[in-house]
């Protein structure tokens, strides 16, 4: 607990009547920054920013073994971890139960929104792939994790390129060429709520009087393509619909303010 | 043993349009038994068709380690796992990323419904082990899990039953089989839901889907869920019944 039971209250009593500490609406985001290219070394990678909540994700790119039911496509693995300089309540050490939920629902969604063209990803049928490697690393914790990593994943797929490689399927590992084939921009948007108020891009401070998240991810034709609730929050049949509309809403926003270039080329497409 | 039950009869199956024959609002065969596990203090064995689940409920005793205590309320913990011959491929035993997931993810669901804060400084325990996976196997352990805790006699505000739903082949179906969620369209949803006030605690979800298609699946979920009920709730009185006449006839 990093509020005092008076800040909490007063979270709560600013929610019921549609406001917030910080001036937003309740599906209000924050200002979003991203910055491609954070570290050269990686074949993409790119950090974002959501109000003070800053993520880093970056790509990096092997040939390796497909698996055996999809010997055509390339491999995704994805790993996330909260440093532990990201906030005071968190520790060093092994990814915990959230950073393992983190990966694996941000994952989801790069998977079955069919991100990444995998099958353009195959070499060999059977015997050489692609392997794209995502890690997400959290390095400040202001809320809204799963949406800044999310965010930060789909940024670094599109700033990576694929290293050349040699006839004998060797990598050349500072000469990039080709963009990582690019089908859709899946964004997952995370709500709360307290109440019956849903609350959209809660901070930390938020998320630590609220109880419980729900995430939709979204692709580019509003449909939904990973979803995750969690955290101990309960909704009724009616809240859990409009949730997923605001998410796909909120989404379809943020693609146009943050990827619009990268839009138009798909929806051309 | 108790004996299976299936909402349909085999032999009406006109309107059947899946592999095994089902309706698409059947759930496959449902067997429950609960105090299965003598040594716990509750226990359930929850069969949805092939996938065979076992839960038992330790507790509440007190935390340990001491120093994790929660001083307002009892910590909740819970244990997914499959055994290592209960999927085709051998699966390492121990816990991997997915099923540290399944876990939270069930925990995070069933302590919207357990009375947690009146166990403070305590730990409840659930186990829940897959003998058999024929997919739906967390939602068949939330069941199991569920179950095993109002048979270990733990204040609970309402049960939780739960059933994945989804899409496969082209039609919204519940209760998919493995062959099901391997279709190439499929679509694959977990939901759990409260058995009063009808609330969902566990949601997740792969695939792709509009969101009509979402509402029909959350609405084919809800009644799955309450069928489920009905036979958790039989499955209770079924070993409280049993024991109250033990009980009975030793009084006599």
């Amino acid at each position: 607990m990093m509020s005092s039971k008076l800040t909490a209250e007063y979270v709560r009593s600013l929610i019921e009547r549609g406001k917030r500490l910080d001036g937003r609406k309740l599906d209000e985001f924050r200002e979003i920054k991203i910055n491609y290219g954070v570290s050269e070394k990686a074949e993409g990678s790119a950090e974002v920013m959501i109000g003070n909540t800053r993520v880093v994700a970056g790509v990096k790119m092997d040939i390796g073994e497909p698996y055996p039911d999809m010997p055509n496509k390339g491999v995704l693995v994805t790993s996330a971890e909260f440093l532990a300089m990201a906030a005071p309540e968190f520790e060093p050490g092994l990814p915990g139960e959230n950073a393992i939920e983190l990966a694996r629902v941000v994952d989801r969604g790069v998977r079955e929104s069919g991100a990444i063209d995998l099958e353009k990803l195959c070499l060999v049928e059977g015997e050489k792939v692609w392997v794209v490697f995502l890690d997400i690393f959290v390095l400040n914790h202001d809320g809204n994790l799963i949406d800044a990593a999310g965010i930060a994943a789909i940024a670094a797929l599109l700033n990576a390129k694929l290293p050349k490689i040699t006839e004998d399927y060797e990598i050349v590992r500072d000469e990039l060429t080709d963009p990582l084939p690019i089908k859709d921009i899946p964004i997952p948007i995370t709500i709360r709520k307290y109440g019956e108020h849903l609350l959209l891009d809660t901070t930390a401070l938020e998320e630590d009087v609220l109880t419980g998240k729900f995430t939709v991810t979204t692709k580019i034709n509003g449909n939904i393509c990973a979803m995750q609730l969690s955290d101990g929050m309960s909704m009724t049949k009616d809240e859990v619909l409009q949730a997923a509309r605001m998410a796909r809403d909120a989404a379809t926003k943020i693609r146009e303010k943050l990827f619009k270039d990268k839009l138009k080329e798909l929806k051309k497409a | 043993m108790p004996k299976k039950k299936s909402e349909e009869s085999k032999s009406n199956n006109k309107g059947a349009v899946r592999p095994d024959g089902r309706k698409v609002d059947e759930l496959r065969p449902v067997k429950m038994e609960v105090g299965v596990i003598e040594r716990a203090n509750g226990s359930a064995y929850v069969e949805f068709g092939k996938t065979k689940v076992v839960a038992a409920v330790y507790g509440p005793e007190p935390m340990h380690p001491r120093h994790l205590a929660d001083p307002e309320k009892a910590v909740l913990i819970c244990r997914y796992n499959m055994l290592p011959f209960s999927v085709e491929d051998r699966k390492k035993p121990g816990p991997d990323r997915r099923s540290i997931e399944i876990s939270k993810v069930i925990k995070d669901a069933l302590s919207t419904i357990v009375a947690l804060e009146e166990f403070p400084k305590c730990m409840i325990s659930v186990d829940m082990v897959v003998l058999q996976a024929d997919a739906g196997t967390r939602v068949a352990a939330l069941t199991a899990a569920s179950l095993a805790l109002a048979d270990a006699g733990i204040p609970m505000r309402e049960m939780m039953s739960a059933v994945a739903c989804g899409r496969a082949n082209g039609k919204i179906v519940v209760d998919l089989t493995k062959e099901e969620e391997d279709a190439e369209d499929a679509v694959d949803v977990p939901v759990a839901m409260s058995s009063l006030t009808k609330k969902i605690a566990l949601l997740q979800m792969d695939g792709d889907m509009t969101l009509e298609e979402f509402e029909e699946i959350l609405n084919k979920a809800e009644e799955a869920c309450s069928k489920i009920y009905d036979m958790q709730r039989e499955a209770l009185l079924n070993k409280y019944e049993k024991e109250g006449k033990e009980v009975n006839i030793n009084d006599e």
